[in-house]
């Protein structure tokens, strides 16, 4: 199993005092190399379940085991860790840091995994991706597309277990769109990775065969 | 990839900011690196803790301005001595050597101090064991002349150069009379380098060096010589008016001075024995002789840098910390005010693994990296700066200033810098360091 989520509660405090439920899940899993598009409302807890599977935002309470290892559990340091070397992130708005090149952008990714560079790696990555040819752009240099597929090389640079891909699309055009999709299945594919994709698109949400309600499994 | 390039790629993101902030330290450092330099060669030259003499003999006065005008050749120096007293000193028991000198007249070219002498200032160490090397020879018949080395390179000179003086450094008052060069010293770091020696026969016997005979003979009888009548004689006659020649100048004659009319500004004594007490005796029975004041340089010129110099030294030292200080407040207000802006930056490399250390790292690294680079910029400049001020302040104070004389507390220059980088970069550092990842990122 890649991830389960084992009663995870989440909840912000108000500035009076009260507190906002955002999570409640009981039970969630994802299994090896399984792709599953999650599909929510505005304001319905994606983000915040995203940043606690990948060791950003702590729980209150519950488990996130990731390759049979309690993420939670571990303190800080570990988490980041963890996440460098485990966890690929994708953001709606691609995060590509503008001084740095494409490959630049890609090595910093591995920088902090603390296993050294690979510019070959990187290099590969992006030529995979369609971006061979632009590997010294930098991000303002590129289209919203081409910054999207910089990102997913990134996400994949450090051999993860489990792809996280927060709205991809939401940023890029119609056109765009398909290709970054299949972009990111396909690399998920080939490389034996989990991918839990949150979308509020049901026609992104249609190309995978698994398609979770986050109001279905989450309760706050 | 690695952290110390991904600060330089944040500093080069922010290109004009970096750049003002890198030039306010390298403009602080400048000052610090031209005062340690220039403190550092006037320190060198004021602090030297051996001559090859023990005492200077003068007239009676400051000490400092004895030292001054006789060793260091920076002011004019005062009533002559009678050259009956030097050869008084000459003939004490207690004296080993005793060589007169004469100064006040400059190079026509180039306005470098002349010092009358005889070969046996040569004799003598300029520095502690640091016998003078010349090129060429001594000074042996009149109107030989030795040279420093910095008169040869500045004036071109070399054996066979041939110059007039400057009467008392009166630009248009030059001497007929001519110099030509038999040796060239090698450079010993001392105002000998900027001294051309002439022997001192030559210059009493240079025409208008020869006082009136009633000047010289009140000289002597101030210093209670006996004044033989035939001088008293002479000196009548010479009151009588005589017909001047084309240049205004009494050409009377050539004819060798007798010894009552000259004059030395100062005589350079070694006394016998190693132990020096032989010294303080002598000094202390000239001292309590009214005609003449001996001292020893040494701790004159200490003096001198205790009161004067290295208080001045300090003072400077203090501003230029100060603008230091300034320049670092500004880097901390550019990187502290950056952090707004970057905070998404921090979520970013947050997300992608980097641990709280390592942004903080970054930061640091960042900080002390602009203080460095401002800081060996500012190194260049400092010397570049000195580079430019030397012949202004060698034509305004005779004292020569290697632009590449290195200064070993130029050296801990950059720990400090590094010190006060990874201080300016701290609370910057922290602000990344407690970034708030989930929040940054949905900025």
């Amino acid at each position: 199993m890649s991830l389960v989520l084992d009663n995870l509660k989440k909840s912000y405090r108000e500035p009076g005092g009260g507190k906002i439920p955002v999570l409640n899940v009981a039970r969630f899993e994802l299994k090896t190399a399984e792709q599953v598009a999650l599909i929510g409302s505005s304001g319905g807890g994606k983000t915040t379940l995203l940043n606690v599977i990948a060791g950003i935002t702590t729980p209150d309470s519950g488990r996130v085991v990731i390759d049979n290892i309690d993420v939670t559990g571990l303190n800080e340091p570990s988490r980041d860790r963890f996440r460098a070397m485990k966890i690929g992130f994708v953001f709606q708005t691609f995060n590509l840091l503008p001084a740095f090149t494409a490959l630049e952008n890609v090595l910093l990714g591995m920088c902090f995994a603390g296993k050294g560079t690979d510019s070959h790696r990187a290099t590969d990555l992006l030529t995979r991706v369609g971006l061979g040819h632009r590997l010294q752009h930098r991000p303002p240099q590129l289209s919203v597309g081409e910054q999207q597929r910089v990102a997913v090389a990134r996400a994949l640079a450090n051999h993860p277990s489990l792809l996280l891909a927060d709205e991809p699309t939401a940023s890029v055009d119609v056109a765009n769109q398909n290709t970054i999709l299949d972009l990111i299945r396909d690399a998920c594919k080939e490389n034996n990775v989990s991918l839990l994709l949150v979308t509020h698109a049901p026609d992104v949400a249609a190309r995978f065969g698994r398609i979770e309600k986050l109001s279905d499994f989450n309760r706050p | 990839m690695n952290l110390v390039t991904i600060a330089l790629k944040s500093i080069k993101q922010r290109f004009l900011s970096s750049s003002l902030t890198a030039l306010s330290v390298s403009l602080g450092v400048m000052l610090m690196v031209a005062v340690l330099v220039i403190n550092g060669v006037v320190t060198d030259l004021f602090s030297q803790q051996s001559f090859g003499f023990n005492l200077v003999v003068g007239p009676k006065g400051s000490d400092l301005s004895l030292a001054l005008s006789a060793i260091y050749r920076l002011e004019r120096s005062g009533e002559p001595l009678p050259y009956l007293y030097y050869k008084e000193l000459q003939q004490h028991p207690a004296v080993e050597k005793a060589v007169p000198i004469t100064i006040g007249d400059l190079t026509e070219q180039g306005g470098f101090p002349i010092v009358g002498t005889n070969a046996e200032f040569f004799e003598m160490d300029y520095s502690y064991k640091k016998p003078f090397r010349v090129r060429g020879s001594f000074l042996k018949t009149p109107w030989d002349a030795v040279i420093g080395s910095r008169v040869a390179a500045t004036n071109g000179w070399d054996i066979g150069s041939e110059f007039k003086l400057t009467h008392g450094g009166v630009k248009d008052h030059v001497h007929e009379e001519k110099f030509r060069v038999v040796g060239v010293l090698a450079p010993t770091g001392t105002p000998n380098d900027r001294t051309a020696f002439v022997s001192i026969a030559g210059f009493w016997g240079i025409s208008e060096h020869e006082k009136p005979l009633q000047e010289a003979i009140n000289r002597l009888e101030k210093f209670r010589y006996t004044v033989p009548q035939s001088l008293r004689d002479q000196a009548e006659k010479e009151k009588q008016p005589k017909k001047p020649d084309a240049h205004g100048h009494n050409h009377a004659d050539h004819a060798e001075l007798l010894d009552e009319q000259k004059e030395v500004t100062a005589v350079f004594l070694r006394t016998k024995g190693e132990t020096g007490f032989a010294a303080i005796r002598l000094a202390g029975e000239i001292n309590e002789d009214v005609r003449a004041m001996a001292i020893n340089p040494v701790p004159v010129m200490n003096r001198l840098m205790s009161l004067i110099v290295d208080n001045i030294k300090l003072m400077l030292l203090v501003l230029t910390s100060l603008i230091i200080a300034v320049s670092a407040v500004s880097i901390f207000v550019s990187i502290y005010n950056s952090m707004a802006d970057r905070r998404r930056e921090i979520g970013i490399m947050r997300a992608l693994g980097a641990r709280r250390e390592t942004v903080f790292t970054i930061i640091l690294a960042e900080s002390a990296l602009l203080c460095l680079g401002g800081g060996a910029i500012g190194l260049l400049l400092g010397h570049g700066m000195v580079a430019v001020a030397s012949p202004i302040i060698e034509s305004r104070s005779g004292i020569l200033i290697n632009p590449l004389a290195f200064e070993p507390t130029e050296l801990i220059l950059f720990p400090v810098l590094l010190v006060v980088g990874s201080l300016i970069g701290f609370l910057p550092g922290l602000a990344a360091y407690r970034t708030d990842v989930a929040a940054a990122l949905s900025e």
